[in-house]
């Protein structure tokens, strides 16, 4: 049976954020040849709209107010259940980000559904769909099913491709209104530590620092080579409790998981916590001093080396390839 | 102030994992308190020593997690509470662990609840938000600081490395964050003091469910563990060689630059 699936799409910097496009391609996979809704939230997310369709939806879906400008789990309930009770679909997927995470058991819950979250493949379609997810920080995976009822699904960042672009998708974009009322939240301010917009948990290159880097200045070569390659820049653990960095950088089993095309590990001694985090990663390259290092067992590419010599190094050596 | 903590009992972080007949061993294992659970703990025992009140840590499991309750209950909190559902389910997902928790705290005047952002070993961080939406309160996920004045609550939480500044107000639950604070160890005086501290075990009965109000929406049908890794190359030679070997390896073979 064909689903009529809703997909939650994400701004951030006025832009549709990835997650949301792979969203849609996991939506397509559980329709089995159902409609597919995008849904945008916000002050101004009517241009979002059609970005969405090129990716893959049939038609979107917008709620604007001023009270949406910021996510709250309030105002973005209140739009997504007015949405809800319009479309009555039979799935629902959202990215397992901040947002996705925060609000999803909100909706579950409120509609006394299962939710499965954190998806990072999807096996069969439609009614046979079965999500595969990790658990125990990625030491183990787990496949699930829906038992029955509405199907409730977060997708993580960077593990589902999304469809090719296709300008030549059309679709209906329609807005309804609604009163957004009774916010129990209200955000005073937000202090941006990110660096350069480029999420942690979605980047595609992630460099990472451990004990190895030995102060926060250390961490200067590691940022340049994030910024070069249009990544973020993470940390161990170690180097979060020795205050070289922000703990909005850890990953690991406490901290963040992270799955990108390439994960540089730089003076990173690879704790198995620290490997539950990372392990994942597509391509890892390991740089350390120590020869005998846990992180070399998981490395595709190691040298054994001084991470302040070997980072500028790589950092001109690709200057060099990105120049040709 | 009425201080509730939830509380999971999962695998050590070191433990390695390891998977026979389609379920995790546990044979052996060693087991703690879900180390986001920890800052849960920690932050409700600050909070009453502050503003008073009594803190009430909350587990759902078999008996061995009294374990997890007495080593927060010697960490500070007062009271614990165990719903023991190993004679009535036998799988559970998010949906029934958080209806069981807010059946139990439903009458029972929460103001602040604190839970774990996430669980180490499930990993899908829904109990806490779920609780909130049953109970009817609001919710404030990855914390990593709390103030409290009466009723007013400010709040900083974590959203993907930005820091959000919040203005609520009681009653609520938060999920903690790292870098909320740091868990205190147990002290000897406090493990004695914690023998002797009430626990008291509940089972679905006397919260007045049945099995099938509480029945998984999700079902699990297999575990497995990743594809073994095999061993990458370590380069050789003079250093700015490998570099350039690796850059060069990264562009071709691995084509990820």
């Amino acid at each position: 049976m064909s689903k009529k699936v809703v997909v939650l799409g994400e701004a951030r910097e006025g832009a549709l954020r990835n997650v949301s496009l792979e969203a849609i391609a996991a939506a397509k996979t559980v329709a089995g040849g159902g409609e597919i809704v995008g849904l945008l939230f916000g002050d101004t997310v009517q241009t979002l709209g059609e970005e969405m369709i090129k990716y893959g939806a049939d038609r979107v879906v917008t709620v604007e107010h001023p009270h949406l400008k910021h996510y709250t789990s309030d105002g973005f309930g209140q739009a997504f259940m007015a949405v809800y009770e319009q479309e009555k679909p039979e799935a629902i997927v959202f990215g397992h980000t901040a947002l996705g995470k925060d609000l999803s058991p909100k909706i579950a819950s409120k509609l006394a559904s299962g939710l499965v979250s954190d998806v990072t493949a999807i096996e069969g379609e439609g009614d046979d769909a079965v999500f595969v997810r990790p658990i125990y920080s990625g030491k183990a995976f787990e496949k699930v099913k829906n038992k029955d009822g509405l199907l409730f699904i977060t997708v993580r960042p960077n593990n589902i491709e999304p469809l090719a672009k296709d300008d030549s998708r059309s679709g209906d974009v329609s807005s309804i209104s609604v009163d957004i009322t009774n916010l129990r939240s209200v955000i005073s301010e937000v202090v941006r530590k990110s660096t350069e917009g480029v999420d942690l948990s979605e980047a595609k290159v992630v460099v990472a620092g451990g004990r190895g880097v030995k102060s926060a200045e250390g961490f200067a070569p590691l940022e340049e080579l994030a910024q070069l390659l249009g990544g973020a820049v993470g940390a161990s653990r170690g180097a979060c409790d020795a205050d070289y960095c922000d703990y909005s950088l850890q990953i690991g089993q406490t901290g963040k998981v992270v799955t990108p095309d390439l994960y540089i590990a730089a003076g990173i001694s690879g704790a198995i916590q620290h490997m539950a985090g990372m392990s994942n990663s597509k391509v890892i390259v390991a740089i350390n001093k120590d020869p005998e290092a846990n992180i070399f067992k998981v490395a595709d590419y190691g040298i054994v080396g001084d991470l302040f010599e070997v980072i500028p190094m790589m950092i001109e050596e690709i200057k060099k390839i990105k120049t040709n | 102030m009425n201080i509730y903590a939830l509380v999971k009992r999962t695998f050590d972080t070191e433990e390695r994992i390891a998977v026979s007949n389609g379920k995790i061993v546990e044979d052996g294992a060693e087991f703690i308190i879900n180390p986001y659970d920890e800052y849960a703990i920690e932050e409700a025992i600050q909070v009453r020593d502050e503003h008073g009140g009594e803190v009430t840590v909350i587990t759902i499991g078999d008996e061995e997690a009294e374990k997890q309750l007495r080593t927060a209950l010697a960490m500070g909190a007062d009271k614990a509470v165990l719903i023991n559902t190993e004679d009535d389910l036998d799988e559970m997902d998010e949906f029934s662990a958080a209806k069981i928790i807010a059946e139990y705290l439903k009458d029972k005047k929460a103001d602040l609840i604190l839970a774990g952002n996430v669980a180490i070993d499930g990993g899908s961080g829904q109990v806490g938000p779920r609780v909130a939406e049953l109970l009817g309160i609001n919710y404030i996920t990855t914390i990593t600081n709390l103030e409290i004045d009466g009723t007013s609550v400010k709040i900083i939480r974590d959203v993907e490395g930005d820091s959000e500044t919040i203005e609520t107000s009681l009653p609520l639950l938060v999920t903690a964050q790292q870098g909320l604070n740091e868990p205190r160890y147990p002290s000897l005086p406090g493990i004695m003091k914690a023998k002797k501290k009430p626990l008291e075990e509940l089972e679905l009965d006397d919260l007045d469910l049945d099995e099938d109000d509480v029945e998984a929406k999700t079902e699990t049908i297999e575990i497995y563990l990743p594809p073994q890794k095999s061993a990458g190359r370590i380069l050789e030679g003079d250093l700015s060689n490998q570099v350039k070997e690796l850059v060069d390896l990264l562009n071709k073979e691995a084509k990820v630059l």
